[in-house]
């Protein structure tokens, strides 16, 4: 039934003038504005993500000094230790637990000296891990291997001679002095599209002990959780064992122990202040739309108020005629947020387009489907709650004035 | 024979502001089950507001109506709604089709609303376009159709679901004589079947369709005659 009170709308609707579609406006934007902003934000917070190198939904990252985004181990009062990393490795839900650092090196190449970062690649056994958590691979070369000591492998902007500010591309085999001393080259790493992985190069921890004096300190500790179902109680677990071995209180804590959840969350706040703005705009937009379309149906029942007239004679009930109105005003939203979403979808990918090549980052366009499929059914529901004064109006007509024309 | 319609001292008055129009008064009518009858009148004496008083179009003021021994003066919109698309088929002066959809869809619309399937609906609608010879227009909307055309689309229509009583409201009015001709000799087919026909016109000689005349005035009945072959 509901079907048939469909196919007659979309009959009605085929005789409609361009003024009618105008009123569409509204909604179309609307539904535009909210697609797009979400889609941008959904590979905003992707390309975030792999910003600070997360890629695995099992990591826990574990640093000194309080909530915030100093690099890691940059005005740290109170260092972590690879003894921490040990206990933390000793939880039950923890897989493993990996110490790493983060130094500032000078890199020689080409007669030429640049300070880059040097980030530590843990010894032995630890070293497939840490590349299965970061996701790395190699373009061109191999990883750094059990064995490997005096080689490093390097991020994929060094591949390249016009980002790696040495003039010439660096590629496996060649030699480099890294503060001073001698070391080979023997991997490309597979470009990341994240600022920090793709300028950065990968020293084995005993080497880049010895180059830096760390020490026993640690910047960073990177911990597999077992079971991505538990990564809050993991997280929990961590901070209890952190404040008993450093002696704080809670809510006094000098660390910060991040899952990807609450890395989320905090690029979710940033981005947060931009979608109020564009929300308010959206949702002006749709109301603007619902009113229009509320007002055409409304002209639409005086120009035909004698087919109403018709219909009840031939013994349509007032549910009839109010269905048939309600899913026309329906409709009419369904068309402004279908065209909405296909424009709101270009735009966010071009956006996302846009977005990096402006941060040199890669964002890539995600195209969700429930959100297009939530876009549309609420732009149907927007027009239908629209139509309801209409309907109701068009319902109540008298027949027989109706026919008098 | 039974009475398919009893109108007993009814009155309709429009009020407009603070003129009030007693459109129809005190008036008296029966019809029985397959008669063939006719009013007759000049213009503005009720006809078209008694039509739809007997098609539970309009409520009267005052009075009651029975449409097949049922009291119908009383019901709701809705309930009146369901028996006018079941009992009763109107024909318009004007035709009336519905201008976005095909002969088929305009024919097959009363059975919708009664809650037939679409696949009787199409197999029904095509049935009775073919019986009013238009098996090659099924599919052409209204304003590609002749006025002859429409009108027999229109009397497709009015018996979609069967009705028991067809109410013509001026069906020739729009209508040459050759076209109005068709349109009545195919009341005549109808009532000949067994079907209650009700004819409002003007003129005499389509008055000679019928069997009995009602001739209003004023509101009220003035005179009935017969038509005794
Ligand atoms: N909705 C209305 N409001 C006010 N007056 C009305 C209304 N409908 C009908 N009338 C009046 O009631 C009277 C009877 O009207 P009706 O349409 O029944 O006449 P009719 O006999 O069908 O005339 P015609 O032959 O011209 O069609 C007329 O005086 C008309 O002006
Ligand atoms: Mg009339």
């Amino acid at each position: 039934m509901i079907l048939d009170y469909l196919i007659l709308s979309f009959k009605n609707l085929k005789r409609r003038g361009v003024r009618s579609w105008l009123t569409l406006l509204g909604i179309f934007i609307g539904i535009t504005l909210v697609v797009s902003l979400v889609s941008l934000g959904n590979s905003l917070q992707l390309a975030v993500m792999s910003q600070f190198g997360v890629s695995s939904t099992q990591v826990i990252t574990v640093q000194a000094g309080g909530v915030g985004y100093t690099p890691p181990g940059s005005g740290v009062v109170k260092y972590l230790t690879s003894e921490d990393a040990r206990e933390i490795e000793k939880l039950d839900l923890v897989e493993v637990a990996i110490p790493r650092n983060i130094e500032t090196v000078k890199l020689q190449f080409n007669r030429k000296t640049r300070l880059v970062a040097a980030a530590s690649i843990p010894e032995g056994e630890k070293r497939k891990y840490i590349y299965q958590l970061l996701d790395l691979t190699a373009e061109k070369g191999r990883l750094l291997e059990k064995e490997d000591s005096k080689k490093i492998i390097l991020g994929y902007n060094f591949f390249d001679k016009d980002k790696n500010g040495f003039d010439k591309k660096i590629v496996p085999g060649k030699s480099v002095l890294i503060n001073g001393r001698k070391f080979k080259v023997v991997g490309i790493i597979e470009k990341k599209g994240s600022f920090i992985l793709d300028n950065v190069i990968c020293v084995g921890d005993d080497d880049l002990k010895e180059l830096a004096g760390y020490g026993d300190e640690v910047d960073l500790i990177v911990v597999k959780v077992k079971d991505k179902d538990l990564m809050n109680k993991a997280k929990d677990e961590i901070e209890n064992l952190l404040r008993k071995r450093r002696d704080v209180k809670k809510g006094e804590e000098d660390f910060t122990v991040q899952t990807p959840q609450s890395l989320l969350e905090t690029v979710n706040k940033v981005l947060g202040g931009v979608n109020v703005f564009v929300i308010i705009l959206a949702s002006i937009s749709i109301v603007v739309g619902a009113i229009g379309i509320a007002n055409t149906m409304t002209t639409s029942i005086l120009e035909r108020k004698r087919e109403i007239g018709i219909m009840k004679a031939i013994g349509a009930r007032n549910k009839d005629i109010f269905l048939q109105f309600f899913i026309e005003a329906g409709i009419l939203g369904l068309i402004g947020g279908v065209f909405g979403a296909i424009a709101g979808t270009i735009l966010g990918y071009f956006g996302a387009m846009e977005l990096n090549k402006l941060m040199n980052i890669f964002a890539r366009p995600e195209i969700s489907f429930s959100l297009l499929f939530l876009a549309i059914m609420s732009s149907f529901f927007i027009g239908s709650i629209a139509g309801v004064i209409p309907a109701m109006r068009a319902a109540k007509q008298n027949p027989v004035e109706c026919l008098r024309g | 024979m039974d009475e398919i319609i009893k109108i007993e001292n009814v009155s309709k008055i429009y009020k407009t502001g603070t003129t009030k129009v007693e459109a129809v008064r005190k008036l008296n009518l029966s019809v029985k089950k397959g008669e063939f009858i006719a009013i007759m009148g000049p213009s503005g004496s009720g006809k078209s507001t008694s039509m739809n008083l007997i098609g539970s179009l309009d409520l009267p003021t005052e009075g009651k109506i029975f449409l097949d021994g049922k009291d119908i003066s009383h019901l709701n919109e809705s309930a009146l709604s369901q028996i006018r698309g079941k009992k009763i088929g109107f024909i318009f002066q004007q035709f009336n089709l519905i201008p976005n959809l095909t002969a088929k869809e305009n024919v097959a619309l009363p059975m919708l609303f009664q809650g037939i399937s679409s696949k009787k609906r199409e197999k029904r609608a095509s049935e009775l376009l073919k019986m009013l010879g238009l098996k090659e227009r099924m599919n052409s909307y209204p304003n590609q159709l002749s006025g002859g055309e429409q009108q027999r689309v229109a009397i497709a229509r009015a018996l979609a679901n069967d009705p028991e009583v067809i109410l013509a409201d001026e069906p020739t009015g729009n209508l040459d004589s050759k076209n109005g001709k068709i349109v009545l000799d195919f009341l005549k087919s109808l009532n000949k079947k067994g079907k209650t026909i009700i004819l409002v016109t003007h003129d005499q000689n389509l008055a000679k369709y019928a069997e009995k005349i009602f001739w209003l005035r004023d509101g009220k009945i003035e005179k009935v005659t017969s038509n005794k072959k």
